[in-house]
């Protein structure tokens, strides 16, 4: 124990330092004004962006390029209120988050004071957990408490709120010994038996199917996952959020399965007998019509989370437990049983991998391409040749972000970096920011629609203090173009508000930040625009002007079942 | 149909907010909520009875023990349990009805806690079903004012505790990883 007294901010930010924290994301206001303070002379890295939101999101850009737990900060009333989405945008995704708010003074609260909002009640269900700290006698054992819960188990966000008071008196710091949350119960090992069963029903299918998410880069497990879907030999498909859990390159991985999925990945998912699940949710995006899901399929469903088990779906074999230690049990239970066992149904599963084979050729996801315009695929494309499978991509939400999903190779996990579950437009940008933040060695693309880039151009303020040489490309196409497809083919083509008339002169608007940028409308030109854009050093603005009509295929419609899909414009398209 | 749901959760700030909310963003109204503290002074016990969407019901009570204050969420549904409810009733008599009253309270083993010549206040315990019977038969003599405790419930199978052990800091991510056994 030291004896000099310490603020409460002082000790917030040795707390900080203690899990490890390089960087923290925020924006300081005025019942943050003691840390702030405290802050100025602290080696811990603050980085000012423009807007709250997107502290919650480089934050979140941090952590989901890394593991690590990534931290906002912000000043009470709006400061707090602003991070909400973020925070929201976090729980859906399941990434480790810290959050730090200021509240007003201790005596002041429920007052009305100036800039007084009950962030603990309001953030009560956007985070995993939140804490409210009134004394400072708590501050350490919450701080570490915060970080514990957001990265154990199935991560999330967890917010701290605290007083004015706590972060201005003093106090004695004794380091905090241990975590006692007796409530909060983490399932790791999964149950031996029900492994065992897991290995036995493997063999015994004919038509296996992979079904992989987002619990795999969180448990940072891609190297067991690899291991094990070299043992099983089965299709692999990766949800949107499971994106790099298994390389793209690897013969076994087909694509993202759902309403944007291929056709291999849905009648692969509708004919398979067994489906095994591992860190996925059974979302409606991935399952469309959950009646006529996998309907011949035995589930066999891995989670950390019991809650996920059943859900939606339910699992014939449940195992709850983390997939870093799942998977490589399975896979000596796998290699345990007997030959004959294994050898049992290998002619249908020869017969089952040529049936996929068969599908991935006869519809295949193709990049369309075009001499008069650029395709948005052929953007895509283009990134992605440009990437190798290796660059990490910030997406924000709409059309770009399927046609990414489908298009860009990635062959490590945490390259993929988009808002899944939440769909929180002006996303992209900001977490491209946090990314390279975290990974100043790789290559960052902010790939945007023209509508969310609008969302956070604030944040080209953040790139250039810092010169950030992320590669923002904004595919244009003047519309909202995801809402539009949906007016075009289930509203009778009345396109409402989806028009983004006044796009800004790019070249003026990064000029304006002190960067460059360009607007490309050729299709021979894009190619080299792109690596210019690649090849100079900084930030760079490309803004790409694409067919303003194309939309994302296939498509599963609403409440269709995923081997219903849509494989192409079912009409001319709008004019 | 009607959930009876028990809960042993920690004495803090916001724990009764965490349980509501789950009940509350999926839209279910709480019939009736209980809560005080147990033996153990930093713990508290719940009972919450709630009208649920049978295929919910499950994913209720997971989502309830996942809550970080929240030691042990049960459905009380499920099994033999016994449930009690208290009530007080505040009574208005005329000289021709005080008897009557009197006599009925006797049946359900209600008491007097005040008495004054415009009425009484009777206080009785026993399952909702025979409470309501209760409300009935003293509706019959007029108007009446009624304050319930909602149910507090008792499982008669008693279920395992499982809590989880203190996690001694290190290096913090291993440490995540390293514990993580309780199951």
């Amino acid at each position: 124990m030291s004896s000099n007294l310490l603020s409460g901010a002082r000790i917030l930010l040795h707390c900080l330092a203690s899990e490890n924290v390089e960087c923290i994301f925020g924006y300081p206001g005025g019942v943050t004004l003691p840390l702030y303070d405290a802050l100025y002379d602290h080696p811990i890295r603050h980085v000012l962006v423009r807007h709250e939101q997107n502290a919650a999101f480089a934050a979140q850009g941090y952590a989901r390029a890394t593991g690590k737990v990534g931290v906002c900060c912000a000043t009470s009333g709006p400061g707090a209120t602003n991070l909400v989405t973020g925070l929201v945008d976090a729980l859906m995704d399941s990434i480790p988050l810290v959050a730090l708010t200021g509240q007003v003074p201790t005596k002041l609260m429920g007052s009305d004071a100036f800039q007084e909002a009950d962030t603990f009640g309001i953030t009560r269900s956007a985070t995993k957990h939140n804490f409210l700290v009134k004394n400072i006698a708590e501050l350490p054992q919450v701080i570490h408490e915060a970080f514990y819960i957001a990265a154990s188990g199935r991560p999330g966000p967890v917010l701290v709120d605290v007083t004015k008071d706590v972060f201005q008196s003093q106090s004695h710091y004794t380091a905090v010994a241990e975590i006692h949350l007796p409530g909060y119960r983490v399932f790791s090992e999964g149950h031996s038996g029900q492994i065992r069963r897991a290995a036995q029903m493997i063999w015994e299918a004919g038509q296996p199917f992979i079904y992989a998410g987002g619990g795999i880069i969180a448990a940072n497990a891609a190297g067991e996952f690899r291991s094990f879907v070299e043992a099983v030999d089965a299709p692999v498909v990766c949800t949107l959020m499971g994106l790099g859990a298994l390389p793209a390159d690897h013969p076994n991985f087909i694509s993202m399965p759902g309403m944007h999925g291929s056709y291999a990945a849905n009648m692969g998912m509708t004919h398979s007998d067994l489906i095994i699940a591992l860190g996925v949710r059974f979302d409606d995006r991935v399952t469309g019509r959950l009646a006529a899901f996998a309907p011949h399929a035995r589930v066999i469903h891995v989670d950390i989370d019991p809650a996920e088990i059943s859900k939606n779906r339910h699992a014939d074999l449940p195992i709850v437990g983390d997939l870093k230690r799942v998977l490589p049990k399975l896979e000596a239970e796998l290699n345990a049983l007997a030959a004959e066992l294994r050898e049992k149904n290998s002619a249908r599963r020869q017969a089952w991998w040529k049936q996929i084979r068969e599908w991935k050729e006869e519809h295949p996801l193709r990049a369309e391409r075009s001499d008069s315009e650029i395709k948005p695929q052929h953007l895509i494309a283009e990134i992605d040749r440009l990437s190798g499978g290796r660059a990490i991509v910030a997406s924000d939400v709409g059309q770009h972000q399927m046609w990414a999903a489908q298009l860009i190779r990635f062959n490590e996990p945490r390259l993929w970096i988009n808002s899944g579950g939440l769909g929180s437009m002006g996303f992209g940008l900001p977490a491209a920011i946090g990314a390279q933040f975290a990974r100043p060695d790789k290559l960052v693309f902010a790939v945007v629609g023209d509508g969310g880039f609008q969302m956070s151009i604030p944040e080209l303020a953040t790139i250039a203090n810092h010169a950030l040489p992320i590669k923002i490309v904004v595919m244009n196409n003047g519309y909202l173009g995801m809402v539009r497809q949906w007016q075009e083919l289930f509203y009778n083509n009345r396109l409402s508000e989806v028009a983004l008339a006044g796009f800004p002169d790019v070249e003026k608007l990064a000029g304006a930040y002190g960067f460059t940028g360009r607007t490309v409308e050729d299709p021979h030109e894009m190619p080299k625009a792109l690596e210019e854009a690649v090849h100079t050093p900084g930030p760079y603005l490309l803004n790409v002007k694409v067919s303003p009509f194309e939309n994302v295929f296939p498509m599963v419609p609403a409440g269709g079942a995923i081997h219903e899909m849509v494989l192409r414009p079912p009409q001319p398209v709008a004019v | 149909m009607q959930q009876i749901i028990a809960l042993l959760v920690e004495n803090k700030p916001g724990a009764l907010m965490r349980v509501t909310g789950l009940l509350s963003q999926r839209g279910y109204n709480i019939e009736s909520l209980t809560v005080a503290r147990t033996l153990d002074s930093t713990l508290s016990r719940m009972t919450i009875t709630v009208e649920v969407e049978p295929q919910t019901r499950a994913q209720v009570i997971k989502q309830m023990n996942k809550l970080v204050n929240v030691l042990q969420a049960t459905d009380v549904t499920e099994g033999p349990s016994v449930n009690r409810e208290l009530v007080l009733i505040r009574i208005r008599t005329t000289q021709s009805t005080r008897t009557a009253i009197l006599k009925e309270a006797e049946i359900f083993q209600a008491r007097v806690v005040d008495s004054t010549v415009e009425g009484f206040v009777l206080e009785a315990t026993g399952d909702p079903e025979k409470l309501d019977e209760f409300l009935d038969v003293m509706r019959s003599y007029g108007d009446i004012e009624v304050t319930r405790s909602g149910i507090i419930s008792m499982p008669l199978d008693n279920k395992k505790l499982r809590l989880s052990p203190p996690v001694p800091r290190g290096a913090a991510q291993e440490e995540v990883l390293e514990y993580q056994r309780a199951e």
